[in-house]
Protein backbone atom coordinates (compact mmCIF):
# COMPACT_ATOMS: atom_id res chain seq x y z
CA UNK A 1 0.00 0.00 0.00
CA UNK A 2 3.01 2.23 0.87
CA UNK A 3 6.14 3.30 -0.29
CA UNK A 4 9.28 4.74 0.58
CA UNK A 5 8.13 8.13 2.15
CA UNK A 6 12.01 8.78 4.21
CA UNK A 7 12.80 11.49 1.38
CA UNK A 8 10.03 13.52 2.59
CA UNK A 9 11.33 13.61 6.34
CA UNK A 10 14.62 14.14 6.67
CA UNK A 11 15.25 12.85 10.59
CA UNK A 12 15.59 15.88 12.70
CA UNK A 13 17.38 15.48 16.04
CA UNK A 14 16.53 19.15 18.01
CA UNK A 15 15.61 18.33 21.01
CA UNK A 16 12.03 20.02 22.36
CA UNK A 17 12.08 19.09 25.91
CA UNK A 18 13.77 16.40 28.15
CA UNK A 19 12.14 12.87 26.42
CA UNK A 20 10.35 14.98 23.49
CA UNK A 21 10.95 15.98 19.85
CA UNK A 22 10.47 18.48 17.79
CA UNK A 23 8.08 17.32 14.92
CA UNK A 24 10.47 15.85 12.32
CA UNK A 25 8.44 17.26 9.32
CA UNK A 26 9.80 20.69 10.41
CA UNK A 27 12.97 19.53 8.41
CA UNK A 28 11.27 20.43 5.29
CA UNK A 29 10.42 23.90 6.11
CA UNK A 30 13.68 24.62 7.84
CA UNK A 31 13.75 28.17 6.74
CA UNK A 32 10.49 29.00 8.76
CA UNK A 33 10.94 30.31 12.09
CA UNK A 34 9.11 28.02 14.48
CA UNK A 35 6.50 29.28 15.72
CA UNK A 36 5.85 30.50 18.94
CA UNK A 37 2.98 32.70 20.82
CA UNK A 38 4.70 36.33 20.32
CA UNK A 39 4.53 35.03 16.26
CA UNK A 40 1.72 34.06 16.37
CA UNK A 41 0.26 37.29 17.85
CA UNK A 42 2.45 38.95 14.80
CA UNK A 43 1.02 36.78 12.24
CA UNK A 44 -2.31 37.89 13.22
CA UNK A 45 -1.48 41.51 13.71
CA UNK A 46 -0.08 41.46 9.72
CA UNK A 47 -2.65 39.99 8.49
CA UNK A 48 -5.63 42.78 10.43
CA UNK A 49 -2.78 45.20 8.85
CA UNK A 50 -3.24 43.93 5.22
CA UNK A 51 -6.52 44.06 5.87
CA UNK A 52 -6.37 47.20 6.57
CA UNK A 53 -4.34 48.43 3.36
CA UNK A 54 -6.83 46.50 1.31
CA UNK A 55 -9.82 48.42 2.55
CA UNK A 56 -9.05 51.83 3.55
CA UNK A 57 -7.56 52.86 0.13
CA UNK A 58 -10.98 51.47 -1.98
CA UNK A 59 -13.05 53.17 1.42
CA UNK A 60 -10.83 56.44 0.64
CA UNK A 61 -11.14 56.50 -3.05
CA UNK A 62 -14.89 55.97 -2.92
CA UNK A 63 -15.14 58.99 -0.37
CA UNK A 64 -13.21 61.30 -2.72
CA UNK A 65 -14.84 60.29 -5.92
CA UNK A 66 -18.34 61.59 -4.28
CA UNK A 67 -17.01 64.59 -3.07
CA UNK A 68 -15.53 65.32 -6.25
CA UNK A 69 -18.55 64.62 -8.42
CA UNK A 70 -21.88 62.69 -7.51
CA UNK A 71 -22.05 61.21 -10.86
CA UNK A 72 -18.96 59.13 -9.60
CA UNK A 73 -21.17 57.42 -7.42
CA UNK A 74 -21.31 53.93 -9.67
CA UNK A 75 -17.76 53.82 -9.64
CA UNK A 76 -17.57 54.67 -5.73
CA UNK A 77 -20.11 52.17 -5.37
CA UNK A 78 -17.86 49.88 -7.02
CA UNK A 79 -14.87 50.76 -4.75
CA UNK A 80 -17.06 50.23 -1.69
CA UNK A 81 -17.69 46.47 -3.12
CA UNK A 82 -14.11 45.76 -3.45
CA UNK A 83 -13.11 47.03 -0.10
CA UNK A 84 -15.94 44.31 0.96
CA UNK A 85 -14.81 41.59 -1.19
CA UNK A 86 -11.75 41.13 -0.81
CA UNK A 87 -11.76 40.46 2.78
CA UNK A 88 -14.72 38.41 2.34
CA UNK A 89 -12.66 36.44 0.19
CA UNK A 90 -9.61 35.87 2.38
CA UNK A 91 -12.28 34.89 4.59
CA UNK A 92 -13.47 32.33 2.69
CA UNK A 93 -10.25 30.92 1.86
CA UNK A 94 -9.60 30.35 5.74
CA UNK A 95 -13.24 28.86 6.10
CA UNK A 96 -12.00 26.16 3.17
CA UNK A 97 -9.28 24.62 4.98
CA UNK A 98 -12.33 22.92 7.31
CA UNK A 99 -14.33 22.16 4.42
CA UNK A 100 -14.77 17.80 4.08
CA UNK A 101 -12.67 16.15 1.36
CA UNK A 102 -14.18 12.98 -0.25
CA UNK A 103 -15.57 10.19 1.06
CA UNK A 104 -13.73 6.54 0.84
CA UNK A 105 -15.87 3.83 0.97
CA UNK A 106 -18.37 2.66 4.08
CA UNK A 107 -16.06 0.02 5.95
CA UNK A 108 -12.84 2.10 6.02
CA UNK A 109 -14.71 4.86 6.82
CA UNK A 110 -16.13 3.28 9.80
CA UNK A 111 -13.02 1.69 11.20
CA UNK A 112 -11.03 5.07 10.95
CA UNK A 113 -13.72 7.29 12.72
CA UNK A 114 -13.58 4.73 16.09
CA UNK A 115 -9.99 4.83 15.56
CA UNK A 116 -10.33 8.84 15.87
CA UNK A 117 -13.05 8.22 18.77
CA UNK A 118 -10.53 6.24 20.62
CA UNK A 119 -8.41 8.84 20.30
CA UNK A 120 -10.84 11.87 21.96
CA UNK A 121 -12.89 12.24 24.65
CA UNK A 122 -16.88 12.00 24.66
CA UNK A 123 -17.63 15.75 23.85
CA UNK A 124 -14.77 15.81 21.08
CA UNK A 125 -16.49 12.47 19.68
CA UNK A 126 -20.23 14.18 19.66
CA UNK A 127 -19.33 17.42 18.46
CA UNK A 128 -17.27 15.39 15.40
CA UNK A 129 -20.20 13.12 14.77
CA UNK A 130 -22.34 16.46 14.46
CA UNK A 131 -19.67 18.66 12.31
CA UNK A 132 -16.89 16.78 11.04
CA UNK A 133 -14.35 18.43 13.16
CA UNK A 134 -12.64 17.75 16.74
CA UNK A 135 -12.01 20.06 19.10
CA UNK A 136 -8.62 19.55 21.37
CA UNK A 137 -7.32 22.95 23.11
CA UNK A 138 -3.82 23.43 23.00
CA UNK A 139 -1.23 26.00 24.19
CA UNK A 140 -1.94 28.86 21.91
CA UNK A 141 -5.52 28.20 22.01
CA UNK A 142 -8.03 26.20 20.92
CA UNK A 143 -7.90 24.19 17.86
CA UNK A 144 -10.74 22.23 15.51
CA UNK A 145 -8.71 19.80 13.26
CA UNK A 146 -10.69 18.93 9.98
CA UNK A 147 -9.39 16.56 7.28
CA UNK A 148 -7.61 19.22 5.66
CA UNK A 149 -6.73 21.86 7.99
CA UNK A 150 -7.62 22.90 11.56
CA UNK A 151 -8.49 26.07 12.65
CA UNK A 152 -7.17 27.73 15.81
CA UNK A 153 -9.35 30.18 17.67
CA UNK A 154 -6.71 32.39 20.37
CA UNK A 155 -6.57 34.83 22.85
CA UNK A 156 -8.40 35.05 26.11
CA UNK A 157 -11.84 35.12 24.68
CA UNK A 158 -10.92 32.68 21.18
CA UNK A 159 -11.90 35.96 19.17
CA UNK A 160 -8.71 35.95 16.76
CA UNK A 161 -9.12 32.92 14.46
CA UNK A 162 -6.06 31.23 12.14
CA UNK A 163 -6.76 28.83 9.44
CA UNK A 164 -3.77 26.49 8.51
CA UNK A 165 -3.54 24.36 5.63
CA UNK A 166 -2.23 21.21 6.40
CA UNK A 167 -3.09 17.43 5.49
CA UNK A 168 -0.93 14.40 5.32
CA UNK A 169 1.56 14.65 2.71
CA UNK A 170 0.12 14.26 -0.47
CA UNK A 171 2.86 12.44 -1.81
CA UNK A 172 3.27 9.74 0.45
CA UNK A 173 1.84 6.43 -1.06
CA UNK A 174 -1.61 6.05 0.53
CA UNK A 175 -1.94 9.31 1.37
CA UNK A 176 -5.11 10.11 -0.92
CA UNK A 177 -6.62 7.06 -0.23
CA UNK A 178 -6.86 7.77 3.68
CA UNK A 179 -10.85 7.98 4.80
CA UNK A 180 -11.68 10.88 6.62
CA UNK A 181 -11.19 10.10 10.43
CA UNK A 182 -7.56 8.52 9.66
CA UNK A 183 -6.74 11.73 7.73
CA UNK A 184 -7.78 14.16 11.04
CA UNK A 185 -6.13 11.75 13.28
CA UNK A 186 -2.97 12.03 11.67
CA UNK A 187 -3.29 16.33 12.05
CA UNK A 188 -4.93 15.73 15.50
CA UNK A 189 -1.48 13.47 16.62
CA UNK A 190 0.89 15.55 14.97
CA UNK A 191 -0.59 18.68 17.00
CA UNK A 192 -0.24 16.83 20.33
CA UNK A 193 3.24 15.86 19.79
CA UNK A 194 4.58 19.09 18.84
CA UNK A 195 1.96 22.64 18.71
CA UNK A 196 4.70 24.94 17.62
CA UNK A 197 6.15 22.47 15.30
CA UNK A 198 2.33 21.53 14.11
CA UNK A 199 1.97 25.51 13.50
CA UNK A 200 5.32 25.62 11.79
CA UNK A 201 4.90 23.01 9.19
CA UNK A 202 0.75 24.15 8.46
CA UNK A 203 0.48 26.60 5.76
CA UNK A 204 -1.65 30.13 7.39
CA UNK A 205 -4.38 30.78 4.87
CA UNK A 206 -6.22 32.94 6.99
CA UNK A 207 -6.13 35.38 10.17
CA UNK A 208 -8.84 37.28 11.32
CA UNK A 209 -11.98 38.17 13.19
CA UNK A 210 -13.66 34.97 14.44
CA UNK A 211 -16.94 36.59 13.05
CA UNK A 212 -15.18 36.87 10.05
CA UNK A 213 -14.75 33.27 9.54
CA UNK A 214 -17.75 31.80 10.89
CA UNK A 215 -19.78 33.10 8.50
CA UNK A 216 -18.03 31.78 5.65
CA UNK A 217 -18.16 28.41 7.26
CA UNK A 218 -20.54 25.81 6.09
CA UNK A 219 -23.54 25.85 8.94
CA UNK A 220 -23.14 22.10 10.21
CA UNK A 221 -19.60 23.13 11.07
CA UNK A 222 -20.58 26.46 13.30
CA UNK A 223 -21.27 24.73 16.42
CA UNK A 224 -17.79 23.68 16.40
CA UNK A 225 -16.84 27.26 16.21
CA UNK A 226 -18.94 28.59 19.18
CA UNK A 227 -17.96 24.98 21.06
CA UNK A 228 -14.13 26.34 20.72
CA UNK A 229 -14.81 29.74 21.49
CA UNK A 230 -16.34 28.89 24.82
CA UNK A 231 -14.08 26.45 25.54
CA UNK A 232 -10.89 27.69 27.81
CA UNK A 233 -10.04 24.57 28.74
CA UNK A 234 -6.32 24.62 29.30
CA UNK A 235 -5.52 20.94 29.61
CA UNK A 236 -2.53 21.06 27.61
CA UNK A 237 -1.12 23.87 28.79
CA UNK A 238 2.43 22.41 29.40
CA UNK A 239 2.61 21.81 26.02
CA UNK A 240 5.90 23.12 24.58
CA UNK B 1 -2.58 -6.91 24.43
CA UNK B 2 -0.30 -4.45 23.11
CA UNK B 3 -1.15 -3.26 19.37
CA UNK B 4 0.48 -1.88 16.88
CA UNK B 5 -1.61 -0.29 14.18
CA UNK B 6 -0.92 1.83 10.84
CA UNK B 7 -3.43 4.14 9.57
CA UNK B 8 -4.05 3.56 5.60
CA UNK B 9 -6.73 3.18 3.48
CA UNK B 10 -8.79 0.35 4.96
CA UNK B 11 -9.12 3.05 8.07
CA UNK B 12 -6.21 1.10 9.93
CA UNK B 13 -4.56 -2.36 9.75
CA UNK B 14 -3.35 -4.35 13.20
CA UNK B 15 0.24 -5.06 12.30
CA UNK B 16 1.18 -6.85 15.20
CA UNK B 17 -0.43 -7.84 19.03
CA UNK B 18 2.18 -8.80 21.95
CA UNK B 19 2.20 -9.15 25.54
CA UNK B 20 5.60 -8.48 27.21
CA UNK B 21 5.91 -12.17 28.22
CA UNK B 22 6.04 -13.56 24.88
CA UNK B 23 9.21 -13.36 22.97
CA UNK B 24 8.09 -14.67 19.96
CA UNK B 25 5.61 -11.59 19.26
CA UNK B 26 7.44 -9.33 20.87
CA UNK B 27 10.11 -10.09 17.97
CA UNK B 28 7.31 -10.28 15.40
CA UNK B 29 6.13 -6.88 16.45
CA UNK B 30 9.61 -5.11 16.42
CA UNK B 31 10.21 -6.32 13.00
CA UNK B 32 7.11 -4.87 11.85
CA UNK B 33 7.60 -1.76 13.56
CA UNK B 34 10.99 -1.21 11.88
CA UNK B 35 10.08 -2.56 8.96
CA UNK B 36 7.12 0.71 8.49
CA UNK B 37 9.24 3.29 10.25
CA UNK B 38 12.22 2.31 7.12
CA UNK B 39 9.45 2.84 5.17
CA UNK B 40 8.65 6.45 6.37
CA UNK B 41 5.82 5.52 8.86
CA UNK B 42 6.48 7.93 12.29
CA UNK B 43 5.10 5.86 14.97
CA UNK B 44 3.05 7.63 17.87
CA UNK B 45 1.67 6.41 21.26
CA UNK B 46 -0.47 9.08 23.47
CA UNK B 47 1.20 9.79 26.57
CA UNK B 48 -1.72 11.54 28.03
CA UNK B 49 -4.60 13.55 27.41
CA UNK B 50 -3.92 15.62 24.60
CA UNK B 51 -0.93 14.54 24.36
CA UNK B 52 1.34 12.55 21.78
CA UNK B 53 4.83 11.42 21.23
CA UNK B 54 6.91 9.79 18.87
CA UNK B 55 8.72 6.91 19.48
CA UNK B 56 11.91 5.71 17.15
CA UNK B 57 12.02 2.20 18.92
CA UNK B 58 8.81 0.35 19.76
CA UNK B 59 7.76 0.86 23.45
CA UNK B 60 6.93 -2.72 24.99
CA UNK B 61 4.64 -1.22 27.48
CA UNK B 62 2.16 1.23 25.09
CA UNK B 63 -1.16 -0.06 25.10
CA UNK B 64 -1.26 1.21 21.17
CA UNK B 65 1.57 2.39 18.84
CA UNK B 66 -0.11 4.24 16.03
CA UNK B 67 1.74 4.60 12.53
CA UNK B 68 1.45 7.72 10.28
CA UNK B 69 2.52 9.41 8.04
CA UNK B 70 4.71 12.63 7.75
CA UNK B 71 2.10 15.97 7.46
CA UNK B 72 3.18 19.39 5.17
CA UNK B 73 1.32 22.19 4.26
CA UNK B 74 -1.23 22.26 1.76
Amino acid sequence: MTGDVNALVPGDEHVLAPGREVLPETAAVHWRPRVDERRLRNLGSLWTLTTVAHVVPFLAAGAVLMWLNWLALPVALACIAHAWVIPELYAQRGANVLRPRGRAAAEPERRSVGLLGDLVGHDARDLHAATGLVLEPGRFGTWLVGEAGALLLSGARRRRAYCYCVTVDGRAAGAAELPSGDRIAHLLLALRADEQGFATVANLSFSGARWRLRRRVPGTMRPAIDAAAESLDTRSIDRS
Amino acid sequence: MCRLIRMDHTGHSTLAEWTADDPQAVEAAVQAFRTEVERGYLAMVSTGPGHAEQVRELPLDAPLVILRLPISGG
